[in-house]
């Protein structure tokens, strides 16, 4: 309830076409040249001081790239992108190795502090204790700061940028990397393979709870500059880790690219819960600007009873092309997805899920609310399928939308395979708009028209926020609120 | 009635119409503080369109005329600012809202009002007793509060949770729209008892109803005949009775 209270208080305080994050932080940069080669593939490696078998998987994935191209399949329209006009690598100036938080340029934890991340550990304050959020910042290209690492060491918990992984763990990293989304996965993740500049890295041994969530902030800073980083997540046996994303980018005019890959392996009895609130900058009210959101993110339950949950709020981007999706190869796993995808202006979405069930008593949930504003176009496009081994395999979809004025659209495209008998898929849509009665009859009790738009779309995607770790849920409630003003009256 | 008691609401000459249609066509209507008057019509009279033209929906246009709250012009407001002058409309069809909580509706609302009106907001531990002691009254379960506005709700719990909201946000002027239909007798009488115990001298009530029974538990000051977009006849509460008795076939005949 307070948190409602906050949202009306939020989108009040804000002007309309106004995105609270885009201000541009002056730091000078150490950039890779304008374009993409395999030159700039060996740059960005040395840049890391990668192993050989990194460089040679990145080229492998580079030249195999030039040969791939740009999937058309979604219900997306945006200009060509210029490839080689873009810096496929940035870093604020003398951070390429691991950093204390005291080496830090503090105009970034500046940054960071407008950002609302508590990028400094926080103390138990006077008698409040707080939960606490182990933040990895990636900052364009290079991570600037892991907190609580420590604290982590103890538990043997791994969670530091995977550049360092790949230097402190190399074995680790090598043993998963691309397994779950191999460098030949698709256009974007291809890219993504050959010139990825950081992310985060998860391991968390046997048995071991993880003491805290863990956060990654990434944020796009350098003009004309794509951001594609990579986060590989292992939950060894009987492990469990809680995992967030935020990401904002500033205003520019051109669009910005991010062709971000996530990996997620849980081995037996294994849980990974991973959530996203996506507020890349969306562009402005004519479609000028905005972020080109092209990830592919996967999670393998290679494991018996593992457990993989993938929760999304997606507000930002001008494109967001991304389907989280599952692989339910270990018998009796299990995977969700929820999401909440928001579009308002002249945004584009076209998110969903995968999710493929391989192994025998595999289950999967999906419960997707999508809301349209504005002139955006919402698509959902989701997969679910059973091999034939995957005896009771059984999945629940769920794919509400909503649509708030008469120019947008809102579209839901299923695919549905089952090659075993024994499946049981169940699939429930609705589409629905915010009548003109309920505005009324919130109005007539004094909410103003935004406050009941807010508070309707509250209710709508309520089943998802609750998937939320609850610090987040707030935030993500404001987002929600903050996207979709300007879209009545 | 005392000359000095304060007017309330003051209706001259409306006229309004929905899709070029005039549906009210002259319509007069005093009401002062701590009367309560009833509005009794014929189906088609345009008694519902007299409450949704007040509270300002925007499917009507005002043609002519002018309404007055408190000496404020309520046609110069948005529907919001109306509420947090002091206008309640009790629905005759409750809207429901999915995913929000009845008790987050409530407190979202008051505190939009507080807020408009320049007042603090009320700090949560006090809202929930509050909510707590309006709603005992109304035979209201926590349970109730607790599930999605008007989501499931029997038609007797949407308008006892019409009052529930009346009760909460202590509106001037409140106007019950056809608050009896669907409701069986002794939900009738949980409702009357809640806005009778809403009776207050410096509040006025404007009850629109097809029938007498509810005028018989909400007992009127004044009672109105309203025909073909006009109030028509105007008396005391037995005239209730007396359209209780002979129909309303003289009052449309007449205002033909």
């Amino acid at each position: 309830m307070p948190a409602v209270q906050e949202t009306v208080a939020r989108v009040r305080s804000i002007d309309v076409d106004q995105y609270k994050y885009g201000f541009v932080t002056e730091i000078e940069s150490d950039r890779a040249d304008k374009g993409l080669s395999e030159d700039t593939v060996r740059f960005i490696s040395a840049k890391k001081g990668e192993p050989e078998w990194m460089l040679e998987w990145r080229l492998d994935a580079y030249r195999r790239w030039r040969t791939m191209a740009e999937p058309k399949w979604a219900r997306v329209d945006y200009p060509a992108i210029p490839y080689e006009e873009l810096y496929y690598y940035s870093a604020p100036k003398g951070s390429s190795g691991p950093k204390t938080l005291a080496d830090v340029d503090p105009e970034l934890l500046r940054t960071y502090a407008k950002l609302g991340i508590p990028l400094q550990e926080q103390e138990i304050l006077a008698g409040v204790e707080q939960r606490r959020v182990a933040v990895d910042a990636v900052f364009d290209s290079v991570s600037v700061a892991t907190t609580f690492k420590e604290e982590l060491g103890r538990a043997g918990v791994i969670f530091c940028p995977i550049s360092e992984a790949l230097r402190d763990h190399p074995e680790l990293v090598r043993k998963y990397l691309g397994t779950v989304v191999p460098a030949t996965d698709n256009f974007f993740a291809t890219l993504n393979a050959a010139v990825f500049s950081d992310g985060s890295f998860v391991y968390v041994p046997k048995g071991v709870r993880c003491p805290m969530e863990l956060s990654t902030y990434f944020r796009i800073n350098e003009r004309n500059t794509g951001q594609f980083e990579r986060t590989l997540i292992i939950a060894d046996e009987g492990s469990y880790v809680s995992y967030l994303e935020g990401c904002t980018a500033p205003m520019r005019d051109e669009n910005q690219l991010h062709a971000a890959v996530v990996e997620l392996v849980a081995l037996d009895d294994a849980e990974i819960k991973y959530s996203t609130v996506q507020n890349w900058y969306p562009g402005d009210a004519e479609g000028k600007g905005g972020i080109y959101n092209f990830v592919t993110k996967r999670g393998d339950c290679r494991g018996r009873n593992a457990k993989i949950s993938w929760t999304q709020v997606e507000t930002g981007s001008a494109i967001t092309w991304k389907y989280p999706s599952c692989i339910l190869r270990g018998d009796n796993s299990r995977g969700e997805f929820y999401s909440i995808a928001i579009s308002n202006g002249r945004q584009q979405v076209d998110s969903g899920t995968k999710m493929i069930h391989l192994g025998k008593n595999t289950s999967s949930k999906i419960i997707s609310k999508g809301i349209s504003a504005g002139r955006s176009q919402n698509t959902y496009r989701g997969l679910v399928s059973a091999h034939r081994k995957a005896t009771n395999a059984r999945n629940f979809t769920n794919c509400d939308s909503l649509l708030i004025g008469d120019k947008c659209g809102a579209h839901t495209v299923p695919y549905l395979e089952a090659k075993t008998s024994t499946a049981v898929f169940e699939h429930e849509a609705t589409t629905s708009k915010i009548s003109d009665d309920q505005m009324f009859y919130c109005q007539q009790r004094g909410l103003s028209s935004e406050e009941a738009v807010a508070l309707i779309v509250n209710g709508f995607v309520k089943d998802v926020l609750q998937q939320l770790p609850m610090e987040f849920a707030v935030e993500a409630q404001k987002l929600i609120s903050i996207s979709l003003e300007g879209s009545v009256g | 009635m005392e000359p000095d008691v304060k007017m309330l609401l003051s209706i001259k000459n409306l006229h309004a119409s929905i899709e070029d249609k005039p549906i009210l066509r002259g319509l007069d209507l005093d009401v002062k503080a701590g009367e309560v008057h009833a509005i009794m019509g014929p189906n088609g009279s345009g008694k519902s369109t007299l409450s949704y033209v007040l509270a300002g929906k925007s499917d009507y246009d005002v043609t002519e005329g002018s309404a007055t709250l408190d000496g404020a012009d309520l046609f110069a407001m948005e529907p919001d600012a109306r509420a947090a002058a002091g206008l309640f409309l009790a629905f005759q069809y409750p809207l429901e809202i999915p995913g929000v909580a009845t008790m987050t509706f409530l407190k979202t609302a008051l505190n939009a009002q507080r807020r408009a009106r320049g007042e603090a907001e009320l700090p949560t531990p006090q809202f929930i007793k509050l909510v707590r002691e309006k709603a005992d009254g109304l035979g209201i379960s926590t349970d109730m509060l607790k599930r999605g506005l008007n989501v499931g709700f029997s038609g007797g719990e949407k308008k006892r949770n019409e009052v529930l909201q009346m009760a909460l946000l202590e509106p001037k002027l409140c106007v019950l729209d056809e608050t009896d239909s669907g409701l069986d007798i002794d939900a009738l009488k949980i409702v009357a008892e809640g806005v009778n115990a809403l009776r207050a001298k410096d509040r006025g009530f404007v009850v629109i109803t097809h029938y007498q029974r509810l005028l018989d538990h909400i007992v009127p000051d004044v009672v109105h005949v309203m025909a073909k977009g006009r109030i028509v006849r105007t008396g005391g509460k037995e005239l209730a009775h007396e359209l209780e008795a002979r129909g309303y076939a003289d009052y449309v005949e007449e205002a033909a």
